[in-house]
């Protein structure tokens, strides 16, 4: 192994590599919850959503292949994550605005529906190969073969890297943020400005469902480059803890996907220098810590700061 | 009039609206089934068939049905206080190792025993019931410190169980391959088995075991507990409204720790029926789903346990189905979840309907 031979550098740019990969889906998950959220609504059910995208953008990549030529058969599968993104998120927005209706009950059904329409439809693409997306190559000026696969950057990790400043100006600066922060966080008031709430978070709800679609097809065509069953190692579900983690800030989404995607990358990165004690508890470490974190900063008489003010309640 | 109209049309509204959503579901189904290129009416009489068609097959339906009457509990319970508790997947992975670490302590007197090792002479009884109690008791405190959390931090009950979900996953998969590992599990880590002796049985001469019995035990207690106690009434007069629960004195505190304490004690005691009377030892194979489908039993049946306990039957029928259908259909073994989707989905919007529906209202006349 390269990595043991550099010892603990190598361990670094294994971990670098590992993290850099690795956040793509916390990414957009985060970012697509984040929206969601400051409309006021919870989605638990983008893990859900992860898998269709993974699933509808292989299995577009793999068909149009012969047609388009595995240039732009995989961009093209993408488009199709991000479209199944935005049929889940109508699906969960819809729904959790009827009466009576509990988002996260909806939430949790569509965890269990988003991965049975992956798994179910998906089935026959396990086998096949599917053309993946080009990575760009940033590590081309070291002649270490560690330090190169390391950089091997995807265009969805810079794009999602793109998208989090923009948010943050959308949500600061335009008035289109300013209706979605409204809705979100003082429902009467949007309505006494003449705003349709429904309206506002079934458009919140789907474009932060399409983001997560797009996390999606970062897992099947990037990285790790496959379409299995067990594809997502739960991401999806960390999204609302990120969020949490993140305070409803998408640049803090952008730096709390890329600290999960670390935590992750350390189990493995240590294992390839022969530290196997205690593999699986380091996967555990972004749960423990989240928990962690909303223990210390919540109180009994206050709300997490930063949460949108009508987060989860009835409308 | 002594049979007014009043009386029937909530009822009906109530047998008419959950019968249609399943009705409903099954029509969706019928399209994805239409997808892979089946036809679905020869699907339905095949999953009727597996799930309900036969004695012999019935019984593979109430061996699932067990876990899922408990996992159902620990949604159902905290459910009545308006907690909303998504943590039995892990209360039932937490249940189950404590079962296992309780069966193999008071066989071999330790975690690891030589491979030649021979179990203790105890009574079956004895080893079972300590078990159960143990299962019980971490899963109780798995979702207890849940329910602390809540009480003593605030932090949203819903997050914090779903996170615990994952490390319980975590802990098991490190002890199966790390402290409790059995050399001999090669492909699959899992622990030292519990002795044959010392499992818990099957009811006569049927393949299904206690477990049944448990979950039917536990789902008529829940029941009593909360319609018949002074314990359940406080708690869904918390449920109902919290600040008056606090105005009135009610010990809310308390009543969340017990509840959610409950709750886990349900999950946990579906792990150590897994444990102790099917895998006979714990590996990844606990975590089959259990605690994600005993949501939806809870849900489907609006958190009353009785009610619980029948829905309980019917997805194990479903569950149970889904084997025909790989072999027969050569559908992938996915059908069931993305059936299991339908269903809940479909639910959840045709709870928005009761009261809404001119048909059943009072008011109209016949």
């Amino acid at each position: 192994m390269a990595s043991e031979a550099l010892g603990s550098v190598g361990v670094f740019v294994a971990i670098l590599g590992g993290t850099l990969r690795g956040s793509v889906p916390f990414l957009f998950v985060s970012l697509g919850e984040c929206l969601t959220e400051k409309s006021g609504k919870i989605n638990l059910g983008l893990e859900g959503t992860l898998l269709t995208g993974a699933m509808s953008a292989y299995a577009v990549s793999f068909l149009l292949q012969g047609k388009l030529g595995s240039g732009l058969a995989p961009w093209i599968g993408v488009m199709a994550s991000g479209l199944a993104g935005l049929c889940l998120g109508f699906i969960h927005a819809w729904l959790s605005q009827q009466r009576r209706v509990n988002d996260i009950a909806v939430g949790i059904a569509m965890i269990i529906f988003g991965s049975g329409v992956a798994f179910f439809l998906g089935k026959s693409f396990i086998q096949p190969k599917a053309p993946q997306l080009p990575t760009l190559d940033l590590g081309f000026w070291s002649t270490v073969p560690a330090v190169q696969s390391a950089l091997k950057i995807s265009p969805l990790f810079l794009f999602g890297m793109a998208l989090a400043p923009v948010m943050h100006w959308f949500f600061r600066s335009t008035r289109w943020g300013l209706i979605v922060r409204a809705v979100g966080d003082s429902p009467d008031a949007a309505l006494a400005m003449g705003i349709s709430i429904p309206k506002v978070r079934m458009i919140s709800i789907m474009v932060g469902s399409l983001f997560a679609g797009i996390g999606g097809s970062g897992l099947s065509l990037y990285y790790p480059g496959i379409w299995s069953e067990n594809i997502s190692s739960g991401q999806g579900l960390m999204a609302v803890a990120l969020v949490i983690f993140a305070r409803w800030n998408p640049i803090q989404c952008l730096w709390a996907s890329l600290f999960f995607g670390g935590a992750q990358a350390l189990g493995p990165a240590l294992q390839a220098v022969g530290i196997d004690q205690g593999r699986y508890l380091f996967n555990a470490i972004p749960y423990l810590l989240t928990l962690v974190i909303m223990v210390l900063t919540c109180s009994p008489r206050k709300t997490l700061t930063g949460a949108p003010g009508a987060l989860g309640e009835k409308s | 009039m002594f049979f007014t109209q009043t009386n029937w049309r909530p009822i009906a509204e109530g047998i008419f609206i959950p019968l249609g959503s399943l009705v409903l579901a099954l029509v969706l189904f019928g399209v994805f089934v239409t997808i892979l290129g089946n036809n679905p009416l020869m699907v339905y009489e095949a999953m009727h068939q597996t799930a309900f068609g036969n004695w012999r097959t019935f019984q593979g339906t109430l061996l699932r049905a067990a876990p899922l009457m408990l996992t159902a509990l620990c949604t159902a319970l905290p459910a009545r206080m308006g907690l909303m508790i998504i943590g039995n997947e892990g209360a039932l992975v937490i249940g189950g190792l404590g079962a296992v670490i309780t069966g193999l302590l008071l066989s071999y007197g330790n975690l690891t025993p030589s491979l030649t090792a021979t179990p203790a002479e105890l009574s079956p009884l004895l080893i079972q019931l300590s078990m159960a109690l143990a299962g019980i008791l971490f899963g109780g405190a798995w979702i207890g410190i849940v329910g602390a959390l809540k009480h003593y931090r605030g932090v949203n009950e819903t997050i914090s169980s779903l996170l615990m979900n994952y490390i319980a996953i975590a802990l098991l998969n490190h002890l199966v391959e790390g402290p409790l590992k059995d050399p001999r599990s090669l492909n699959k880590p899992s622990s030292f088995a519990i002795p044959e002796p010392f499992m818990v049985g099957n009811i006569g001469d049927t393949r299904i075991h206690y477990g049944l019995i448990y979950g039917i035990i536990a789902c008529l207690v829940a029941y009593i507990l909360i319609q018949r106690t002074t314990f359940g009434f406080a708690a869904r007069v918390a449920g109902g409204n919290m600040k008056a629960a606090l105005v009135s004195g009610l010990p809310v505190g308390k009543l969340t720790l017990v509840i959610c304490f409950l709750a886990g004690s349900c999950a946990g005691l579906a792990g150590m029926v897994e444990v102790a009377a099917v895998q006979s030892q714990a590996n990844s194979s606990l975590i089959a789903g259990y605690g994600y489908s005993g949501i939806l039993v809870a849900f489907v049946a609006r958190y009353n346990p009785i009610a619980a306990a029948m829905v309980a039957i019917l997805l194990g029928g479903i569950i149970n189905s889904g084997g025909t259908l790989q072999r027969n259909f050569n559908m992938p073994d996915a059908t069931v979840l993305l059936f299991q989707g339908l269903v809940f989905l479909v639910v959840i919007y045709s709870e928005s309907l009761y009261g809404r529906l001119s048909w059943f209202r009072q008011s109209q006349s016949q």
